[in-house]
This record gives structure tokens, C-alpha cells and sequence, in this order.
């Protein structure tokens, strides 16, 4: 049977080229890259053309770059490293609902330990956040406003340049962007956009799980979360993963290239999968549904819901066809809680709980699209006289 | 704005005399190097000044390049208008306001190349003008002293206006005033002599002590990128690597512990001489800065000096530390300065060096270790390493060596 994987936000497949980069450094450059020796040297020298190679696909410099072991890390970084170095007694921070866990819970920890008071704001019902409310959220203790790029659930696209327009009228308000779920798919203009701080994982665009990078504009300081060694300026400290931080080099500059074309193919899978499921009632299209959307929302991710049926068995349905794809995000498919995205987007319980979440790679075409589509019916039909049993 | 024409003036080589125009030439050469990445650029060559014709290129960026010329005196961007008074006018007053900083008072100098024009600069002065006062609520007309003068040429096939005056590198043409070896350690103070050296038209060829294992590799990749900076002033830099190991570990066991930085120096400046002298150069520039520390007082600079015949060089003998390193910042080399690496001299450093170094004493000293001194000096000559570097570019091992990576990136 074939397999299709359709869980890209989860996770992306490695292609070989960066397999093979990332197995001949860990034969070859296994020095630690701070050692003073030759093979040290090497190992620092590559590095550093690493972070100018991260750097310039990112269109940053490359004292920018801070590299961390994923996109959890970095926004743990961003949020907790600037507050730490906040030194006002009153801290405020701005997320929205929808944000990822890794910037969510780390602000709702925070906020749970007194160390800050929080704002949360709302979407609306495609999943955006109005830049409005950020103004209006903006007190004079608020030190940190973190927005995702690209939303992990529903692929929405948040107006990012707005929010910076308006927290640049406030100097004393960085601004965090997850930007885990953009690299390769929504372009970014780093130098020009106004964001402080942005996340990026290396396994979400082709390469290695653990490494990431966090770009950080010059003259930021972030208090460590681990403390050691001081390497990356003494922002993250841990010997530095060469294979790991030489490979996602080479898969960003690999993804990079492609993005125009990337972009151009996963519209159309998108249009035409939304096509697909117009025809099956039982499925909803949570979040931006129009179908030529491409500034509302990312390319690769359409979720759906069949309100009132378990996602697990929708899944595993799927997963006996030979599809695989997600509830809500991967990370929090193992609860049974309804969507906290879905949720803010207005949507009920029985919607929200039963979402699964489709993100196409660099491997679909048009063809795998149809078999989904047939696939996602026929399923849909058999579940459908079980809808009150799968309750 | 929209420029077309930058207007390039030549400094000092001006009142050069017959030798005009061959240091004119050597200028005119070396701007199109720099500019060489800008394929679109036109030369035009006029008396003491050269246009630019842009066609298209972008004028912030060749003005960025520009700035690092040694011999340019200033620059100008220039508009091009059509010659219809009116178009003149607007386009003057364009420029007038495009100014970052706006001017309080202004003049107006229009130079009527193309005699036919139909009307004679005194009116071209008075019908501009005008227009830029109506239009332009605060500002005012000072002939004498104006903060900007507005100039308009006007020729037979266009008019060309420019009010902004760049300030250039000055100085002389590389290598019109010859060539020198410049003493290149890793700090702060060397680099920017050899920067003043070139400035002052001399071609520099860069001297580097290194004393492996005592010092690290990077100290030397750094002293690279040093010289590479310079070579982004120079075209290119010739930079000799001499070992210096076997002196300095001699010098260290002549039993005179405060006078090894001046033994030091004195072997240093020997062996400088001896590469002067293969590659036709006919000066040593250091960074030396009087009283900075044990090595640069008068006295030591009496005795170490004694040591060669060529002309010293001091570019910043006279200048305090904090100009050096905000000259350093300018020209691009101090954050490469500051990386941590130690180089030669601030090993074997004693705990009290002698600022005053008695000149007998140390000739005894070197007459002592005689021969075997000379030897060692002979062998740190022979065994120099010399690399080429061209700004931007890679030396050649390290090329090589980044080629067979390229498929990891």
C-alpha cells in the first residue's frame, strides 16, 4: 500500500543531501568547536559560515543568529531570556491565543509564578489577531508582544508587519515572532519587518530534529536559560551541534530556493483539496476556507473538523489507507481537550475537539490531492453512520 | 533622487605640476578597479576631475565606495535635466528640497558651457533662484556664505545640477609615493598606520610575526583578515608570515629580561629591512604611538630604531589612543583587532620592561649571541610564508579548503 504523509507541521522528511552532509560532519568534525586546537578551529570555522549561510537566507547578519535546540527552545529564549533582562518590577507581556504552546504555557508559567501579568488576545474567527488590540494592550510596563507567523493548527497568516509598526511607536516593547510554521513557506523581510526576535526549527523545513536559531536583532541581551559554558555570547550556553547546525544550514538554503515555486505548487494542492471537501458535509474547514487566499494564509496546512467525532478515529481511519495526518498540532494530540486555537477562533466544543490538521511537503502533487480527497470520502462515509457511537 | 552623473574631484596630485597626468592616470585606474562590480558605470575624464555616468546603477552604493578612494577630494551626485528653463527650474528646486539636512540659506552658480543657450548665466542665476524662493518659504539667499550653492552646468545636450559635496579620502593615488613594509601585529594601532601609509600614496607590503606554538593559529587568521581589510583600501596585499619562534626563544635566553621587548624589536625591524629590501621597498611604517608603552617611549624608540636604516615611518607617533581607535573603527579593522588572540610581542613580556634601554648594553647583548643571532634571523627571512590578499577574497588554502565543504552548505 501507499503511504501518504501529510503531517509536514509535524515534522519534515530529511532529504538525502542533508542526510549525507549531517552523517560525513559527525564522521569528520566531531570536535568540540571550542577547543583551541586545529580540529576545534575547523570545527568553529564551520559554524561560522553556518550562521552566515542562516543568516543570509534569512536576510539577517549573522551576529543575529543564536542557535538553540529547536523552536521550543527559542521561544522559551526569547520570552523568559528578554523578561529576565527586563529590570522594571512590573512586567507585562502580550501573546495571543493561538500561539503555540511553547510561547502559551511558557508566558502562562510565568504569569502562574507571579513574575509577570499577562495579556492574551483574541481572533477572530479565521484565526487572526487585530492589530488593533495589540495598541490597545500596550501598557508602559509591557516589555515583550509575542505573535506567531503562521499558525502550527490552521496555517493562518498573522499580520505580523502591523503589530511591528505599531510596537516600534513603543520603544520599550520588543516583539517575539514564532516563525516556526513561515520558514520556506511565507517569505519574511528580516531587516525590514520590525520584529525583534524570531524562532526558527531546523526539522520543520528538511532538517535535523534539535537544532534551531533564534534571529535576535543586534543590542539585544536575553538572560540564559541554562547556564555553563557561555557559548553564543553567553545567551545559550551547551557545546555547539555542528552536523546538526551545519545540516539545517543546508536545508534552509535548499528550502529557500524553492519557496517561490514551493508556494506556487501548495496553493493549488490547497484549492484544489478545499474543492475536494466542499463535497463531503461532514467536514468543516476550520480558519481561512476562501480559496484563493494566499496572504491570509499559509500554503501547506488546511484542518478540518467532523464535529462530534473523535479525531483519533478519524486518524486512524486514515492511517488504515495508508494517510497520515495530525490531530490539532502533534504535540498536544494526545489530550483529548479541545482545540485551544479552535476554541478562540469561536468555535464550540464538539468542532474544536474534533480537528485534524492535513500539511502537504515538497513530495505531493496533484495526484496525491485527489487520492485524499477520495480517501477523506470514503472515510467520512463509513464514520458516518457511526457518528453516535464515535461520540 | 534619481541621479545621473557623479562628479569626482582629484585632491593634492592637482598641483603636482608635469606629473599630473600620470598620478591622474594612476587615480582614474584605480576608481575603475573599485568600481569594477558596477558594470554599467561610463569614465569620463575632464581636468582634475573625472564623471561617472551612472546608467542605472545605484549612486548610494558607488558613493559607499567611492568614500575609500585615496586621491579623491570630494564627490558630487548629479541630476540630469532637460533644458527647458522650466525643467530647470523644477528639478533644481527637487534637489533643494531632496536634501537631508535642510539648508537655511542658499546661492545659486549656473556655468553656461553651451554658449547659445538663450540665456546668459547672470539670468540663469536670478531665474533659478527665484524659483527655489518662492518655493521654498524658509529659506533665504546668502551669496557669500551660503550653506548650500546650487550648481547648474549647463551643456549642449543637457543640464546638470548638484549641490551636494561629498568629502572624499583624500590624499595620493595608491603607490604614487612608492612603497613601504608595514610592521602588521594584531592590535588596533598597526593596521590604521598602514591605512594613513596608504592614504599618503604608498603601496604597503605587510609583516607579520608569528611565533607558533606560542601563539595560536587564529592569531594568524586574524592578522589575515587584517591585511584583508587593507586590501579592500589597497587592491591587494602581499602579507609575509615570518616565523619567529627561534629568535624570540634566543632573545628570552640572553639573561636580559627588561630589555627582551627591545631585542625583540630591534631583530623585528632587521628582518623587515632584509624583506624591504627584496621586494623594493624603501621604508618601514609602524604603529608605534609615543609613550603608549614600554617599547614606544623616546628612548626605546632611539635604541630600537638604531637597529635599521631605512626610513621609520610613525603615522600616529603623535596621536592619543582613543583617535587611533575611533580612526580604526572608521576604516573597518578595530573589531577584528580586538579578537582575544595574543600575537608575539605580548608573550615573554617581562614585569617591568625597560623604558629607558641603554644602547651599550644591548649591543654587548647582541654581540654575545653574534653569529648565532644572525643565523636565526637569516632562517626567520628564509622560512617567510607570503600570501596575497585580495579584498573580499579568500587565500588560497583556505579557498581550497572551503571548495571541498561547499557540498555541506
Amino acid at each position: 500500500m501507499n503511504t501518504y504523509y501529510y503531517d509536514h507541521c509535524a515534522s519534515s522528511p530529511m532529504p538525502q543531501t542533508v542526510i549525507d552532509t549531517m552523517s560525513e560532519l559527525m564522521k569528520l568534525h566531531y570536535a568540540n568547536p571550542s577547543s583551541l586546537h586545529k580540529s576545534g578551529v575547523d570545527a568553529m570555522r564551520l559554524v561560522d559560515r553556518a550562521r552566515a549561510s542562516v543568516a543570509e537566507r534569512m536576510g539577517a547578519k549573522p551576529q543575529e543568529v543564536l542557535f538553540t535546540s529547536g523552536g521550543t527552545e527559542s521561544n522559551n529564549l526569547a520570552i523568559k531570556g528578554l523578561l529576565g533582562k527586563t529590570t522594571r518590577s512590573a512586567k507585562h507581556a502580550i501573546v495571543s491565543s493561538v500561539e503555540h504552546a511553547s510561547v502559551y504555557e511558557c508566558a502562562k508559567q510565568l504569569e502562574a509564578e507571579g513574575a509577570i501579568e499577562l495579556t492574551v488576545l483574541p481572533v477572530d474567527s479565521a484565526g487572526k489577531v487585530d492589530p488593533k488590540d495589540v495598541a490597545a494592550a500596550i501598557r508602559k510596563e509591557t516589555a515583550i508582544v509575542s505573535v506567531m507567523h503562521v499558525n502550527n493548527e490552521t496555517g493562518a497568516i498573522q499580520p505580523i508587519e502591523e503589530i511591528a509598526r505599531i510596537v516600534r511607536k513603543h520603544p520599550h516593547v520588543r516583539f517575539h515572532v514564532d516563525g516556526v510554521q513561515a520558514i520556506g513557506k511565507v517569505p519574511l523581510n528580516w531587516s525590514g519587518s520590525g520584529v525583534d526576535l524570531y524562532t526558527g526549527s531546523a526539522h520543520k523545513f528538511g532538517g535535523p530534529k534539535g537544532i534551531g536559531f533564534l534571529l535576535a536583532k543586534e543590542g539585544i541581551e536575553l538572560a540564559p536559560l541554562l547556564s555553563g559554558g557561555n557559548q553564543e555570547n553567553g545567551m545559550r550556553s551547551g557545546t555547539l551541534n555542528v552536523p546538526a547546525i551545519v545540516a539545517m544550514s543546508q536545508a534552509l538554503r535548499l528550502s529557500m530556493e524553492k519557496m517561490d515555486a514551493r508556494r506556487e505548487t501548495m496553493y493549488a494542492l490547497r484549492r484544489r483539496l478545499l474543492e475536494l471537501v466542499a463535497d463531503i458535509p461532514e467536514l468543516l474547514v476550520n480558519g481561512v476556507s476562501a480559496v484563493d487566499a494566499a496572504m491570509e494564509t499559509a500554503p501547506h496546512v488546511v484542518n478540518l473538523s467532523y464535529p462530534g467525532m473523535r479525531p483519533e478515529v478519524i486518524i486512524h481511519m486514515l492511517e488504515r489507507e495508508g494517510i497520515y495526518v495530525s490531530t490539532q498540532s502533534a504535540c498536544s494530540s494526545k489530550s483529548l481537550k479541545p482545540s485551544r486555537v479552535l476554541m478562540a477562533m469561536g468555535h464550540n466544543a464538539d468542532r474544536s475537539s474534533g480537528s485534524i490538521r492535513i500539511s502537504f511537503g515538497d513530495e505531493h502533487g496533484m495526484r496525491d490531492i485527489e487520492v485524499l480527497g477520495a480517501k477523506l470520502r470514503s472515510v467520512a462515509a463509513g464514520l458516518k453512520p457511526l457518528e453516535r457511537t464515535g461520540k | 533622487m534619481n541621479y545621473e552623473l557623479v562628479l569626482v574631484r582629484f585632491g593634492e596630485i592637482v598641483i603636482k605640476g608635469r606629473n599630473r597626468n600620470r598620478f591622474e592616470t594612476m587615480l582614474l585606474t584605480q576608481i575603475r578597479m573599485a568600481l569594477k562590480p558596477f558594470e554599467k558605470l561610463e569614465f569620463v575624464r575632464s581636468y582634475a576631475r573625472v564623471y561617472i555616468r551612472l546608467n542605472g546603477e545605484s549612486y548610494d552604493r558607488v558613493a559607499e565606495r567611492l568614500k575609500d578612494i585615496f586621491g579623491i577630494m570630494s564627490f558630487s551626485p548629479v541630476i540630469g535635466s532637460e533644458l527647458e528653463l522650466e525643467k530647470i527650474r523644477e528639478n533644481s528646486l527637487q534637489l533643494i528640497r531632496n536634501l537631508s539636512v535642510p539648508p537655511k540659506t542658499f546661492k545659486v552658480s549656473v556655468n553656461r558651457g553651451w554658449k547659445q543657450y538663450p540665456h546668459n548665466s547672470i539670468e540663469m542665476n536670478h531665474l533659478v533662484g527665484s524659483h527655489i524662493l518662492r518655493n521654498t518659504p524658509d529659506l533665504k539667499v546668502d551669496v557669500r556664505r551660503p550653506d548650500v550653492e546650487l550648481k547648474v552646468d549647463i551643456q549642449k545636450d543637457s543640464a546638470y545640477i548638484y549641490c551636494e559635496v561629498v568629502k572624499g579620502a583624500g590624499g595620493f593615488p595608491l603607490g604614487m609615493n612608492g612603497k613601504a613594509m608595514l610592521l602588521l601585529s594584531g592590535g588596533i594601532d598597526s593596521p590604521v598606520a598602514g591605512w594613513m601609509a596608504m592614504r599618503k600614496g604608498l603601496r604597503i607590503e605587510a609583516v607579520h610575526f608569528h611565533s607558533y606554538p606560542f601563539t595560536s593559529e587564529q592569531a594568524k587568521d586574524k592578522v589575515v583578515a587584517l591585511a584583508r581589510r587593507l586590501a579592500y583600501y589597497g587592491g591587494k596585499i602581499k602579507l609575509h608570515l615570518v616565523p619567529f619562534t627561534e629568535v624570540q626563544t634566543k632573545l628570552a635566553q640572553s639573561g636580559h629580561d627588561s630589555l627582551i621587548i627591545t631585542l625583540m624589536r630591534r631583530s623585528m625591524l632587521r628582518i623587515a629591512e632584509r624583506l624591504a629590501g627584496q621586494n623594493d621597498a624603501l621604508a618601514v611604517v609602524t604603529g608605534d604611538s609615543l609613550g603608549q608603552v614600554a617599547s614606544q617611549t623616546l628612548g626605546s624608540m632611539n635604541v630600537i630604531g638604531r637597529a635599521g636604516s631605512l626610513p621609520l615611518l610613525r603615522p600616529l607617533v603623535m596621536m592619543d589612543k582613543q583617535d587611533i581607535i575611533d580612526c580604526s573603527e572608521r576604516i573597518g579593522t578595530y573589531d577584528t583587532s580586538i579578537l582575544p588572540y595574543e600575537d608575539c610581542c605580548t608573550l615573554f613580556v617581562p614585569k617591568s620592561p625597560a623604558i629607558n634601554p641603554n644602547l651599550n648594553i644591548v649591543e654587548r647583548a647582541e654581540a654575545i649571541m653574534g653569529a648565532e643571532l644572525e643565523r636565526l634571523i637569516d632562517e626567520a627571512v628564509q622560512g617567510t610564508e607570503v600570501v596575497v590578499l585580495k579584498d573580499g577574497g579568500a587565500d588560497v588554502e583556505a579557498s581550497d579548503r572551503e571548495r571541498q565543504e561547499d557540498a555541506w552548505f
